[in-house]
Parts: C-alpha cells; structure tokens; sequence
C-alpha cells in the first residue's frame, strides 16, 4: 500500500505487543486531545508513481527549458556545459543519501571530496583556507561580511552598487539584523565609483548626492565621458600604488567618526554588469584605509582573470553555481567563501581537516568545530549547521574534469563568444555601447529604438531566451539589457540571436 | 587510502570536452590582434589576450588536476565507496530523520523542464516551477495549520534565521522595540541560540522539568516586558511531547512574545497535531528531513519557514501568487525582511518534497508520522533494559538512552558508536541533547523494517555486553572501516586545510 513503508499489520502487532499497548493510538496519548487534527488533512490524494510521474511531467512541460532554448540570460546564474560524468558522480547514492559528516571512518569519500573542492578553491582563488561551502553565492557574501565586522570590531561596510543587486539584498537583510551600517557606492561607467569609495573610506561623503542617485552617472555620462586607457574607473595604478585626485571628490561633508568604523570593502569582479573591475587598486585603497577587502568573483572567469589571492583581498566569496551545477530554477547552487589563513577562526560554516588514524594513515575530519553552533551555541560565529556538500561536490568533479586546460579553455570560448556577440548586436545599429570596458561573458547594452522586454517576447517567439532587463534593478539604467554568453553558445546561435533581436530581422 | 585526485595529475591529460572556437576569426578581423597559431587553440589564446587588459590577466594558471575521465570516474567511485548512506544501511541518527530517500523524486527534479529552467525567466515561461512554490506553501500550509510560507531558506538552520527576522519586524512594525530576548529550552538544538543571535536577539536558557518538557516555572520567571518569543521543538529533542504546549503557549502570548516551532521533528506528528493549533505563530520544516529528500552528504536542504496571517507581511519576497489562471511571483512586499538568499530557494529540493507529498497522499502521511512513532516505541523497549532511559515515557518518533555508569571499564557513549560501524550501522546522534549524560538519540523512521530494527537492537546489545567482557576491543573500535579512529585533535591543533603538492 505505502511502498516506502515496510510494516505490515503483523509486524505492527508485534510491535505493539512488546511495547505493551493496545493500538498505535494510544502511542500518542500525550498529545492533549483538544489539539488532535482527528482528521485527514485536506491534501490531494496520494499518487501512483506512473500518475505521479506523468504529473510533475506536465507541470514541467509548462516551462521553458534551457535545455531546447539557446540562453542569453545570466544575471548570476549561467547555463555552462556541465559534463556528463559530473551526473554520474553525484547520483552514487552513498554520497546523496549521506548526512554531514559526523563519523568519519565511513564518510571518508565525502569528507575527502570536500578537502579536495576546498582545496581547488583554493588554487582558483589564490586564497589559502577555504571553507566546505555555503548555500549560495549572496549568503556567502553577506557572511563575508559578517565575517569582516567579526574579525575588525567595526560595523560600517561598504558595497559596490557594481555586487549582484539580489547580493546586495541578501546583505542587508542580514546587516539590518546585526546592526551593521550599510553603504553603498555608485556606479560610474560601468564600474565602481572611485571618488565615492575613497570619500567613503576617508570618512567623507560628497554632499549633495546619496548613495543611491550616485549611480545616476552609469547610463547617460557614457557618451560625454571619455573613458581612458581602456578602463573607465578613475582609478589610476602604477606599480601597485594608489593616487587619488581628492579634488574631484567635490563639496565634502565630515564623517570621519564613521569612516573609522569601516569593517569592509565589498566589490565584485567581473561585476553585474559583466565589466571587470579594478580589484588591484580598490584592495589596496581599502587597505590603505585599514579595512579589509572583500572580493566577489565568478569562479569560471579566475582561469583568465586575476584571482583575489594575486590582489592581495582578504575574503573571496561567490556563487559556484557555474561549475557544473544545473540552474534548477536559482537552487540549489552553492555559495563559496574564501580568505587569508589569519582568518579561518572567523571563518563560518563546516570545514574539512587531514589528520591521521591510529595506525597513521591519512584520513579527513570535520575541524576546527569550536567555531561552530553544536559547539558554541549562541557565541557560534554563525548559526550554520550544513554546506551544500553535493553541488560543492559536482564543483569538485567539474573541476577534475576540466582541468587546468579545460577550465582556461572554457573561459577563453566565454570571452570571444560574448565579444562576438557584443560586435555584431552593435553592427545592426539597434543597439549603443553603454560601458567602454573590458566584460566577461556578459555585456550592457542599449536597445535605441525598442523595449527590450518587446525584443525579449520576439526571441522568445523564436525560441530563445533573451537577456535581463536591467531597469527593473537598476532605475536610471533606462532599456539596458544584460546578455550573456556562455561556451555552449554556437555562433548560430549567437547569428540567430541577433538578427531576432532586430525588428524585422528574420 | 585513496589517493587524492591531485596526486593523480599528470601533464597534459584531459577529459574535458569544449566545442572549438567559432567566433575567433571574426574577432581577430575586429581586433587586429597579433600573431595567431593555426590550431583553434593558439586563436583562443591570442582572444583572450586581446579582449583583457595585461594587468587584469591571472598570471599563473590555477593548478587543477590534469585527469583522464577514466580517472575521474574511478577516483570518485572509490571515494563513494568509503562513505555511508541511507542506501548503504540503517542510518537511525537522531534528529536528522534519515528515511529512505524515493528514486521516483530524482527522476523528477532530473527532467529538463525544471532543472534547466533559468532563476530570470520571465514569469510566463516558468509556470511550472511557480505553480509548484504556490501549491507547496498550500500543502504546507495544511499539513502545519499556518497561513503561509515561504520556501526561500536553504536549510533548517537558515528557515530559524528568517523566522527570527520576521518575529522581529512584526515587534518593530508594532513599535515594540524593547523585545531582545528569545528563550530557548535547555534540550533546543544548538542552531536555536545560534540563529537567535544571529539575528540580534540575545537567548535566554530555560531548563527542562523532570518529565524532559520545559519547566513552567522556570519559563514564568523568564517571560517578560522584553520577552521577543521562544523557540521550542515539539516533540522535543528527548523524542517527548510536550503535554503542557498549551499553558506554554499562553505564558508566552501573554507576555507579549511570540512562539516559533522549529520543526525538526515533524515526522512525529503529520496528519495528527499541527503547530499552528499548537499556539505557534512562526514554524520552519525541514524538508530533507520529514519530506524525504536526500541529505546529500550535508546539503542542499531546504527550509522553508510558515506563519500566522498577522505575520505574513514580514515573510521574505518573493512569494508565488496565483489569480486561476496564471503563477505570478510578487516582488511587492514593502514590510518584508528582505531577501535571505538569491532567487526562490533550493528548487530542486522543494520539488522532490512535492513530489514526495503527491506521493504519499493525506492518509499516507498519517501512516508516516503512526509507523515512525511505532518504530521508535519498539525500539526503545527493545533496548531499555540494557541502558539507562533517562526519561521512561512513551517517546515520540525517537527516544534518548544514556550509557552512564561505566566508569569501570571506561568505555564512553563514543566507544559504543564507532564499535557500532563495524556491522554496517552508522551510529545514533551522540552526546546531544547536552541535558542527557553521554547520550544516544535514536531515530528509526517509518521506512525501516521490523528485521532492521531487531538486528540493529540485537547489535548494540551485544556491544554493551561486549564493553563488559572485552573493553578494548570496544575502545579501540573501529576495526573493519577504511580507516581507524581519527585524530581529531590533531587536526584542529594543526590544522591541515588544502593540500599542497
């Protein structure tokens, strides 16, 4: 009747009659009679597994799947080519149906697979602890950051309008909670605002204009601002020094008092709107100020970009969804989160160790537990008790997979398919440049004469999945919209994309 | 000892495949960029070369294994091997709920038309996905008796996290701003205190009464003017249900906090009570627990936190409406706490829970909560003549022994365990509740058999008997895993977290 479960009404017989009572009823016999349901909840009825199965088939017909549909849209999460042999991997049921694990001389496949992924982070990171994983990318950021109010003392943080907009929610949910202060810097051609940072992080802010309108520079000042030397930041490095023009900062208030306070700053690279930042000199102007830097990165970029160990950040945290980790309609994925050996004490979440047995063979445990809630209860440093072992799991075997080569290869395919794509939506002259930067898989651009949600029904019409429109995050940023394009994507595709997204276009 | 995969690298292995490069030449044209090898290769390269500045370019490559599938596929085959699920044999640890875990519900989350579906995609090409967040939080709803949910929290522990956070906006909404302390009962699991300072909340400790339920003059000295809420389990982490949940409610309510369930152990009590008759205003459930999706070797999880209309404004955005005819998400929810992660929470998960509810049916989850209840009765009086039962009450769907008094031999709770992987059972929750003496917390679940159940009685009966006549045999245990006893002093002392080649 129920398959999965075994007893049978002898056995339930048996059993009652060895624990002594009369009917499984009077198990229940503390439960006060006034809060009994006595009756059956009001659900549909149970379900054969063939009419089950045709069930959940034909509510998933009732989606679009990137499966059949070219995908243009990223936004955080990316439809990569994830290996066959990565499904294989994390359907071996001892590891799926596994718990955490609390004993380790039978989860040592887990346990080592995690020392593994923490390891790989690691060398894709540049940073030197690692921990087992958290649930998403904009969980791992926010823990970042608490993490970084944890380890200065200070409760003031400051976040790029350049992080994930849904990123930067997630944090402040979190922040709003722990009473830390939130402050968020513009944007300005495409990247995060120098001016603004180095105003912020000096304890002066410029008068006039909030942290939100300042954002206001992205779209329109395109045009009219001459973006040099390829990058558009303000920024100017030579050999790893920081120079600021305090001039440009404009009209200044005092806040020197709060300035001081600054735990951290948040930036992300490539940022959401695909342009890479100048992680180097924002590091080290965060450091300069005596903060901590926290780096948001895309895991399959850091085969071709620096990576946040090389900058010289603190923290490194973001979304491991792209390695080999299906969209599953935004979960699960799996959050990373990475740092300097001086803080792994403050680090949350599980870690993995080595250590040896009694006979000295190398083996794997959960470590450094003191940190931890079972342990520490209230004074934990967070309240986390799992990672997202199997995603950090199908990371692992999509990095075995790929491999030094296959990772770089990859990223390499992402670059000149999304430039390409880049080129020829510009050609049809429907569409206008909006950062003058160097992107990653993903790009701005402007529709002229169009609303993209129009051009995103047309491709729909046409089968494919069409990229974000950004003013729904971003209000200045009038009929922008944010493309994607990943190594999956042919240059058939990528031609047939186009020409849809042209009115009139075939 | 397996090796590690980076131990199996060898230069210039591969087992990657990647269409070649078909947009390089265009490019090439476009940016005139230097010399290019004939291979698609050296093209890519010099792409790559060209589209980002020197000084953005990662200098060194990552060092990742270089390894052929074969590789790949026998590495991680041997380290599946050296792990222990559900599907390897009993797992009765207590407080997790390890059931068996329905293939039928990987099939489903594996079609194409939810697992390929992008977080982004415009509300009319997700109908799917929305109309299965909108007829859980109704399923949930029922099967809890609270008036909404949302399923955005990854895992128990996170689900506790946002149902603070909205007990707290519902106090600030009101103008009651005094409220900062959250009690917890002395038996609670230890993400309880945790999660209520996480949340800004400072937590109060209550103890337990003799008959393991909260002690209601202790609870009446703690409530007060600055009482935010208690978070209570029930059945508790003794496997107890609290009789006096009521009279615990109202002292609560009338000193102005509000009650959250965490319901950890909802697989007791599905189809026979529910906490939103309880009296509880904030609930969260854990779905790889109760609704049987897989642990995956510590997550995803999924947790998915349910409230009293009073409450439904705070709950986290979005949440999935639906006017009968289209599944909308509303993002418009000014008096939300916001967002706790990205996007709708573990989907994946939630689905297979959906799946698994479909399956079961209203009277099959009755049979659930009855056979799991029945399971742990059995078991208890199979093994309460051989250790201590701290509290000698009919347990809930599981119960705590204590192995206490053997100072003699000096075997410990721990011993007890790790002699128990010897015969392919993973142990029971160990040393928790802290309230119980070197504890043993027991689960069966409703999925395991009357032979499993005996065979596993009749194991830890032998071991005890085994503690008396041979205790280093027992002490030294285990004999028959990968690995022996491992230093876990060692490794926190000295901490090894990465490998280095």
């Amino acid at each position: 009747m129920y398959r999965y479960i075994p007893n049978t009404r002898e056995d339930q017989e048996k059993m009652l009659s060895v624990i002594g009572v009369g009917s499984i009823e009077e198990l229940f016999s503390d439960i006060p009679e006034d809060l009994r349901l006595n009756r059956d909840p009001e659900l549909p009825a149970g379900m054969p597994e063939p009419e089950l199965t045709a069930h959940m088939r034909s509510i998933a017909s009732k989606n679009v799947s990137t499966a059949d549909h070219p995908c243009f849209l990223g936004a955080g999460a990316y439809d990569h080519y994830i290996p066959s042999v990565v499904g294989h991997v994390i359907s071996r049921s001892e590891f799926y149906t596994s718990y955490t694990p609390y004993q380790p001389e039978i989860s040592q496949g887990m346990l080592q697979a995690i020392f593994e992924y923490q390891t790989m982070i690691c060398r894709l990171t540049g940073m030197d602890v690692s921990n087992a994983s958290m649930y998403d990318g904009a969980t791992a950021l926010a823990e970042a950051a608490l993490m970084a109010v944890r380890s200065t003392g200070r409760d003031r943080v400051l976040v790029s309008r350049g992080v994930h907009p849904q990123y930067r929610e997630v944090l402040k949910t979190y922040a709003a909670n722990a009473g830390i202060e939130i402050v968020e810097i513009g944007i300005s051609c495409g990247t995060t605002d120098h001016d603004e940072l180095l105003a912020a992080l000096s304890g002066l802010e410029s008068s006039g204009q909030s942290n939100m309108d300042a954002g206001t520079a992205v779209p329109g000042a395109v045009a009219a601002s001459k973006a040099t030397g390829g990058t558009a930041t303000g920024f100017t490095t030579t050999g790893g020094t920081v120079t600021s023009d305090m001039a440009t900062v404009g009209t200044v208030t005092d806040r020197t008092a709060k300035g001081a306070g600054t735990a951290a700053v948040i930036m992300q690279s490539p940022n959401f709107f695909g342009v890479i930042e100048d992680m180097e000199a924002a590091t080290a102007l965060a450091h300069e100020h005596g903060t901590l830097s926290v780096a948001c990165v895309d895991p399959i970029s850091l085969a071709v970009i620096q990576p946040p160990g090389e900058y010289g950040a603190d923290i490194a945290a973001g979304d491991g969804q792209p390695l080999g980790n299906p969209l599953n309609y935004g979960g699960p994925h799996l959050g990373f989160l990475a740092a300097k050996q001086n803080l792994v004490r403050k680090m949350p979440g599980r870690i993995v160790g080595q250590t040896t047995d009694s006979e000295g063979r190398r083996g794997f445990v959960l470590t450094l537990q003191a940190r931890e809630q079972h342990i520490r209860r209230e004074k934990a440093v967070s309240n986390i008790c799992s990672n997202q072992a199997l995603n950090a799991l199908a990371a692992t075997v999509y990095l075995s997979v790929m491999g030094k080569q296959g990772l770089k290869q990859a990223a390499e395919l992402c670059l000149s398919k999304s430039h390409y794509a880049y080129s020829k939506l510009l050609e049809t002259g429907k569409f206008e440049k909006v950062h003058d930067a160097p992107f990653f898989r993903e790009f701005v651009v402007r529709a002229v004469d169009e609303p993209v949600e129009e051009i995103n029904r047309r491709l729909l019409d046409r089968g494919i999945i069409g990229g974000l429109a950004l003013e729904r995050h971003y209000p200045e940023m009038n009929n922008c919209w944010l493309v994607a394009v990943t190594e999956k994507r042919t240059r058939q595709e990528i031609d047939a994309f186009v020409e849809a997204a042209v009115r009139g276009g075939r | 000892m397996a090796k590690l995969i980076f131990e199996m690298s060898r230069p210039g292995r591969t087992a990657y495949s990647l269409p070649p490069c078909d947009t390089a030449t265009d490019l090439r044209d476009r940016k005139t960029a230097g010399q290019t090898g004939s291979d698609g290769k050296g093209a890519q390269e010099d792409v790559a070369c060209s589209l980002i500045p020197e000084r953005f370019r990662r200098k060194k490559d990552a060092e990742l294994p270089e390894v052929s599938e074969v590789d790949v596929i026998r590495h991680f085959t041997e380290l599946s091997r050296m792990n222990h699920g559900v599907d390897n044999g009993f797992y009765p640890l207590g407080s997790c709920t390890m059931k068996y875990n329905p293939k039928v519900n990987e099939d489903i989350a594996a079609l194409e038309g939810f697992r390929a579906v992008h977080p982004y995609q415009a509300d009319e090409t997700a109908q799917g996905c929305i109309q299965i967040l909108y007829e859980m939080d109704r399923m949930l709803k029922e099967i809890t008796g609270m008036d909404r949910f949302s399923l955005q929290p990854a895992a128990g522990a996170h689900g506790e996290l946002a149902g603070l956070m909205i007990i707290k906006a519902y106090h600030d909404y009101r103008g009651d701003t005094g409220r900062t302390k959250i009690i917890v009962p002395d038996s609670a699991h230890g993400t309880n205190p945790a999660s209520a300072a996480m949340a800004g909340f400072e937590a109060i400790e209550v103890k337990s009464d003799e008959r393991g339920g909260v002690d209601l003059k202790a609870l009446k000295a703690a409530v007060g003017p600055d009482t935010a809420g208690l978070m209570l389990t029930n059945p508790n982490t003794l496997g107890l249900f609290d009789e006096n949940i009521k009279e615990i409610a109202r002292i609560v309510h009338d000193a102005g906090g509000l009650l959250y369930y965490d319901g950890a152990n909802a697989n007791a009590i599905m189809g026979i009570c529910r906490p939103g008759d309880m009296g509880f205003d904030v609930v969260h459930l854990n779905l790889h627990k109760t609704f049987s999706t897989p642990h995956g070797g510590g997550g995803p999880g999924s947790g998915p936190v349910g409230v009293k209309k009073a409450l439904e404004p705070f709950l986290p955005t979005p949440l999935a409406e639906f006017d009968g005819k289209q599944y909308r998400l509303d993002h418009d929810r000014p008096l939300s706490i916001g967002r706790v992660r990205s996007f709708y929470g573990n989907f994946g998960v939630i689905l297979r829970a959906y799946a698994y509810i479909r399956t079961m049916g209203p009277d099959g989850l009755r049979k659930v909560s009855e056979n799991a209840v029945l399971n742990a009765n059995y078991l208890m009086h199979r093994l309460k003549d051989h250790f201590d039962l701290p509290y000698d009450r009919t347990c809930m769907h599981e119960f705590v022994l204590s192995y206490g008094k053997h100072k003699e031999t000096g075997i410990r709770t721990l011993d007890i365990a790790k002699r128990l992987l010897d015969f392919g059972f993973h142990p029971p929750t160990v040393y928790f509740p802290l309230i119980v003496n070197e504890a043993l917390m027991i689960e069966p679940t409703e999925t395991e058999s009357l032979e499993t159940m005996d065979l596993f009685a009749d194991t830890l009966i032998s071991i005890a008997e085994e503690a008396e006549k041979d205790p280093e045999k027992v002490k030294s245990a285990p004999h028959r895993t990968y690995v022996s006893r491992l230093d876990e002093v060692k490794a926190a002392r000295n901490p090894v977290l990465v490998h280095m080649d």
